[in-house]
């Protein structure tokens, strides 16, 4: 081996190490900032109280606890839904016909839609035609109850865009159930919706959790689809019915950096909702991790 | 052991099967008697199990599967469109080559089909429990650990557990595909005295790759090659004068 080509070998060991740390390195400055910025804000008051003086000061508890409601809306929705319909592409459908193949292309479009295409479409068809008709429908007077953002809107918009990983996560489940169990249950006269009922879905139930989880975790860091359809700048109060509007944390972090009157005050509650945010995101990333790890566990056994 | 009088219970017809272009079944005619226990033998591949799954419909599951002839049970052609493959599949239970208990406790395992057939009354469902897992010699083994998982046990109790889930809904017929060729030799001889009772009952139709295992428990032996039916005959007969060349030299281990 000439010396050039040593060197050579050794530049790409350089290049490809110095990237593949850089991964790590961006990671790391993220989290350093944030938690550096943030972490003296952070406090017990910070985490149950509203915000205070002009949102210059006091806690995020609304925004915390409108995060909270629209995910559990979100998930209530998308997961049956989605869920359904995995168990339709996973054992309805012959898997080369074109049924299947135009579901499968729609889910990866669905997946590759960008996130404001989804909010704007949320406004235009959840509340300026559903809501809209459902309020001439049921006020005459013309009151404006369901044609106006609010979490129910908000929450399906979010549940439209979450529905690719519900999907795609309970079919991997189902299509994992063991054949050997399917014609245990069909050779003992079970219907084949006995069968999914009864076999396929308490067996692929750590699946469907996990999409579950998958998407509450995508949810919750995802701005752009509520921007038009249920997010507030400032309430005072906390929703108490699906027409009212919602504070949100991603919401909140974006209002807070652009569009407050003092944006050099408030950075620390910024840092610290980011903070938040990011712990709340891990969190239940990592619980969706150690549900499939358990799942695989008990599969092997 | 054999009885003369006894009626049919399985009849095939110049059955032939397809999987997309390849035959792997060729015009295949034979009786089954019913109380009695029919021993399918022969090399892999040589289609016996698939024509087994043929009775309670199994292959339905299979894509690009084609069939012509006729498989008639009970005086009924199981292939023709009126009939429900539900009510097929109660009257002929299956037991499978690798036993396959549900990941739930022995007992929901053997009331699984009782419960599909809309069973609730928990009385009823005791009593089948207890009398299938005591007609599939279980129920000494696992009347303690009746809420256990099933998963539990060993692979011997299993398919014994399976068997004790299949007796469950009823059947007239059992089809039972190597039933004992993943167990120990120990385990082996329970399911095949297991065999040897329910043939008062059930009318039983095992695949075996073991020629020693088709001698004991069967009463007739149907011997397959190539997707053909070659010898068909009493077992005795079978194992102790063969008429074909074919025959006697897959049985004694010439070829196989």
């Amino acid at each position: 081996m000439t010396l050039g080509k040593k060197a050579f070998g050794v530049g790409i060991v350089a290049l490809t190490g110095l990237c593949a740390f850089g991964v790590i390195g961006v990671v790391v400055y993220v989290m350093t900032t944030i938690i550096i910025g943030g972490h003296h804000m952070m406090s017990w008051t910070f985490l149950t109280a509203a915000p205070a003086e002009g949102m210059t000061a006091g806690g995020i508890f609304p925004a915390i606890a409108g995060t909270f409601f629209l995910v559990v809306i979100m998930s209530a929705v998308g997961v049956p839904v989605g869920t359904i319909t995995a168990i339709y592409l996973a054992e309805y459908v012959r898997q080369d016909s074109w049924i299947a193949k135009s579901i499968r292309f729609a889910v990866n479009t669905l997946a590759g839609i960008p996130s404001i295409v989804f909010g704007l479409f949320g406004l235009g068809f959840f509340i300026q035609f559903v809501g809209r008709n459902m309020d001439k429908l049921m006020t005459p007077q013309g009151e404006l109850v369901w044609g106006q953002p609010c979490i129910l809107w908000a929450s399906l918009t979010m549940a439209l865009l979450t529905l690719p990983v519900v999907i795609v996560s309970v079919e991997e489940a189902v299509k994992a159930v063991p054949r050997d169990l399917r014609e245990a249950s069909l050779a003992l006269g079970a219907t084949k919706w006995q069968t999914i009922l009864r076999i396929v879905l308490p067996n692929s139930i750590t699946g469907i959790l996990t999409g579950g989880i998958l998407a509450v975790s995508r949810g919750a860091g995802e701005v752009a689809p509520i921007l038009f359809t249920g997010a507030a700048y400032f309430l005072p109060h906390l929703p108490t019915k699906l027409s009212d509007q919602f504070m949100e944390l991603g919401y909140h972090v974006y209002i807070m950096s652009t569009q407050s009157t003092n944006v050099e005050q408030t950075a620390g509650i910024q840092y610290a909702t980011t903070l938040v945010l990011l712990l709340l995101t891990f969190l239940l990333n990592f619980t969706a991790i150690y549900l499939r790890f358990w799942m695989r566990k008990r599969s092997l056994q | 052991m054999e009885n003369e009088t006894s009626r049919v219970v399985i009849r095939a017809d110049k059955v032939s099967l397809w999987y997309g272009a390849k035959r792997a079944l060729c015009d295949i005619s034979m009786d089954m008697q019913e109380k009695c226990v029919t021993a399918f033998i022969g090399p892999s591949g040589c289609g016996k199990s698939t024509f087994l799954r043929l009775f309670n419909r199994m292959n339905d599951l299979i894509d690009n599967v084609r069939i012509s002839g006729n498989i008639v049970i009970d005086g009924v052609d199981v292939y023709q469109t009126s009939i429900d493959v539900v009510d097929l599949r109660r009257k002929v239970g299956m037991i499978f080559q690798k036993s396959n208990p549900f990941p739930k406790s022995v007992f929901e395992n053997v009331a699984y089909g009782p419960r599909i057939q809309g069973i609730r009354n928990r009385g009823d469902l005791d009593a089948i429990v207890e009398q299938c897992l005591r007609q599939s010699a279980l129920w000494d083994e696992v009347k303690d650990g009746l809420h256990g998982s099933a998963l539990g046990l060993s692979g011997g109790q299993q398919q014994r557990l399976c068997i004790a889930r299949a007796l469950a809904v009823k059947p007239e017929i059992l089809l039972m595909d190597e039933p004992a060729s993943a167990l120990d030799p120990l385990s082996t001889a329970k399911i095949e005295e297991l065999i040897y009772t329910l043939k008062n009952d059930y009318t039983i139709v095992i695949v075996t790759h073991n020629m020693q295992q088709a001698s004991r428990v069967s009463d007739y032996t149907a011997f397959f090659y190539m997707g053909e039916l070659i010898e068909y005959d009493k077992t005795p007969m079978m194992f102790t004068s063969p008429k074909l060349k074919r025959t006697e030299d897959y049985i004694t281990g010439r070829f196989g």
